[in-house]
């Protein structure tokens, strides 16, 4: 709980909730013929509607990015570190969204919501989802908020994809796409980690073939190992050597399975909140998105030739102990853009975080990423004068 | 073109070769500018000259400046040589006081020519009499405002002369189009023209294959 909420804060905010009654023709073939998209704003909307800055959330986020929605609530949204007032992300000279995409189970239509035409809960029947469904549906949320272009789409990890995705799917609806932490595709050895996550849960005997809310139960077992799997991604080898070591809790071996060392006990902690707070069906549909994402494959051809269609500025950002999205994933994307001619800017920031720094106060990252969007602002006011 | 010049000085006082070199750019030049600092010739360039490019640099301070003065700058160290950039990406390929600083500047020198059509490099001449006067009386590393570091702490590698450098040019079957020697303050006196490697303090040289 903040005992007080801190100057550089948004403060305390509340989501909204749009419902879209336009069809949304999806990528797999299906359609959702009306849906909610659950978000929150930060900051002011200039009178020309061209300070506005979206926001796309990771694998397993949500609108929540920044302030506080009770004084009750112990940590702010997920990447209060860089939105706030000062902050990299102003909200003195942006108006910041940011949506729950769809599949979440934070409200935006997915399969923990009521199918409209049962009247059932979606399930495992929701329909899959890709990153070309969710920036369609983020320029819904656009219209709606009368945003003709952003400032700029900004994301890190799978939110970078989406970032990417918007400059070829909209090159005219934004001015800039800061990609953090992402890569053009997953690699194999990103699938494989997915694949085990996924595996850990459909095989949880409480899974039932994803209706496990009809049997008031949920695969809790397996939603722990999913994110035991994927945070050993998130974090680096030395960030894990840094924090646990081979500490042992009773500064003794027990000589068996329980929790002995420090990084177990951290890996079941951490497995065990996410298991309560995030639905199984939800992760299924994440993590197969970010499997499908390849917007070279989807145009036909190269990267080259899928990001010749962009016309916006590209911040380009990478984390060196990232190995779930390493710098060399990101300086595809850069070497793509300047074979293309665009205008791509590239930073790697020197840091034993691992993937999860694009979520941390690196004092490099902000610095450089303040500096990128101040660059942002000063173009949306100077084109407004 | 003399209000730019005069304009770039006021703005980079310390970094006179960078006004000579925009007097060598042609408008609407694509450029890769190798260890490009805070971005001030790019940015100088792009609003001038219409010029589209892209700084390479490895300080993340200058990214930062590059950032705000809406440079496009990608971080990256040249000892990696330019393998990012396709051949001829380039219409000029510039290296403002670096060529000196690299592991191998004979390398950086034919990448620049790979991915470039011309080249442009200034880089200190160390064979300035000034240079040669202080390792002759004093027996010392020389250290001037164009040197201004201790033999240990220097970023400058590989030093060279004028002469030194046009040697390698006519062993590599590199042509020198344009060459400037000038002074500390930029005044292209008679000097150094006359006596390129012992008056000219900094080389300015445009090059292509």
């Amino acid at each position: 709980m903040p005992e007080s909420i801190p100057q550089d804060s948004v403060g305390l905010v509340q989501p909204h909730t749009l419902h879209v009654d336009q069809p949304l023709e999806l990528e797999c073939g299906r359609q959702l013929p009306s849906c909610d998209l659950v978000y929150e704003t930060y900051g002011n909307l200039n009178a020309s509607a061209s300070n506005a800055v979206l926001i796309c959330h990771a694998l397993s986020g949500h609108h929540h990015a920044a302030g506080y929605h009770s004084m009750d609530e112990k940590r702010p949204g997920w990447w209060d570190s860089c939105i706030g007032p000062g902050k990299p992300i102003d909200t003195n000279r942006f108006f910041v969204v940011c949506l729950n995409n769809l599949g979440g189970c934070h409200g935006s239509s997915g399969p923990t919501s009521t199918n409209p035409e049962t009247g059932q809960l979606w399930g495992p029947d929701f329909p899959m989802m890709t990153v070309k469904d969710w920036v369609k549906s983020q320029a819904r949320l656009a219209d709606a908020l009368g945003i003709e272009q952003w400032a700029a789409v900004v994301g890190g990890s799978l939110g970078g994809m989406q970032a990417l995705q918007w400059a070829i799917d909209f090159p005219d609806r934004l001015r800039h796409a800061v990609v953090i932490a992402a890569a053009p595709k997953l690699s194999a050895q990103n699938i494989a980690f997915n694949e085990v996550a996924r595996q850990s849960i459909l095989t949880d005997p409480n899974f039932h073939g994803g209706r496990y809310y009809l049997h008031d139960t949920y695969p809790r077992q397996g939603l722990i190992l999913a994110r035991m799997v994927g945070h050993i991604t998130y974090l680096s080898d030395d960030a894990m050597r840094m924090k646990f070591g081979r500490d042992l809790r009773s500064g003794r071996f027990h000589f068996g399975f329980d929790v002995e060392f420090q990084v177990e006990s951290y890996l079941r902690h951490q497995g065990e909140t996410f298991s309560r707070n995030f639905d199984a069906n939800t992760y299924l549909l994440m993590t197969k998105a970010l499997d499908y994402f390849d917007p070279a494959r989807e145009q036909g051809g190269t990267l080259e030739q899928a990001l010749e269609r962009t016309r916006c500025g590209f911040l380009v950002m990478s984390f060196n102990s990232d190995w779930r999205f390493s710098p060399e994933r990101s300086r595809e994307i850069v070497n793509a853009l300047t074979h293309v001619g665009r205008d791509v800017s590239y930073a790697e920031i020197d840091t034993p975080k691992g993937h999860d720094a694009f979520l941390l106060p690196i004092p490099e990252y902000v610095k450089l990423l303040g500096a990128y969007l101040r660059r942002v602002a000063d173009e949306v006011d100077a084109d407004g004068q | 073109m003399a209000n730019d010049v005069q304009r770039i000085r006021e703005w980079m006082p310390e970094r006179n070769d960078l006004s000579l070199i925009s007097d060598w750019i042609p408008r609407n030049a694509s450029v890769l500018d190798l260890g490009c600092g805070d971005g001030a010739l790019l940015a100088y360039l792009k609003a001038n000259k219409g010029v589209r490019g892209y700084g390479l640099e490895i300080d993340q301070d200058n990214l930062a400046a590059c950032f705000e003065n809406g440079v496009n700058v990608i971080e990256q160290d040249l000892d990696n040589g330019l393998d990012n950039f396709q051949n001829d990406r380039f219409d000029y390929v510039v290296m403002t006081q670096a060529l000196q600083a690299v592991l191998r500047p004979d390398r950086i020198l034919a990448e620049m020519l790979r991915v470039g059509r011309e080249a442009i490099i200034t880089f200190p001449n160390f064979g300035h009499w000034r240079v040669r006067s202080y390792l002759a009386f004093k027996g010392r590393m020389p250290v001037s405002s164009a040197l201004p570091y201790e033999w240990y702490d220097t970023p400058n590698i590989h030093l060279c002369t004028v002469n030194d450098f046009e040697t390698h040019c006519r062993k590599n079957d590199i042509r020198i189009i344009q060459r400037e020697v000038v002074n500390r303050d930029h005044s292209s006196s008679t000097l150094p023209r006359l006596l390129p490697n012992l008056f000219g303090e900094i080389a300015i040289y445009r090059v292509t294959r």
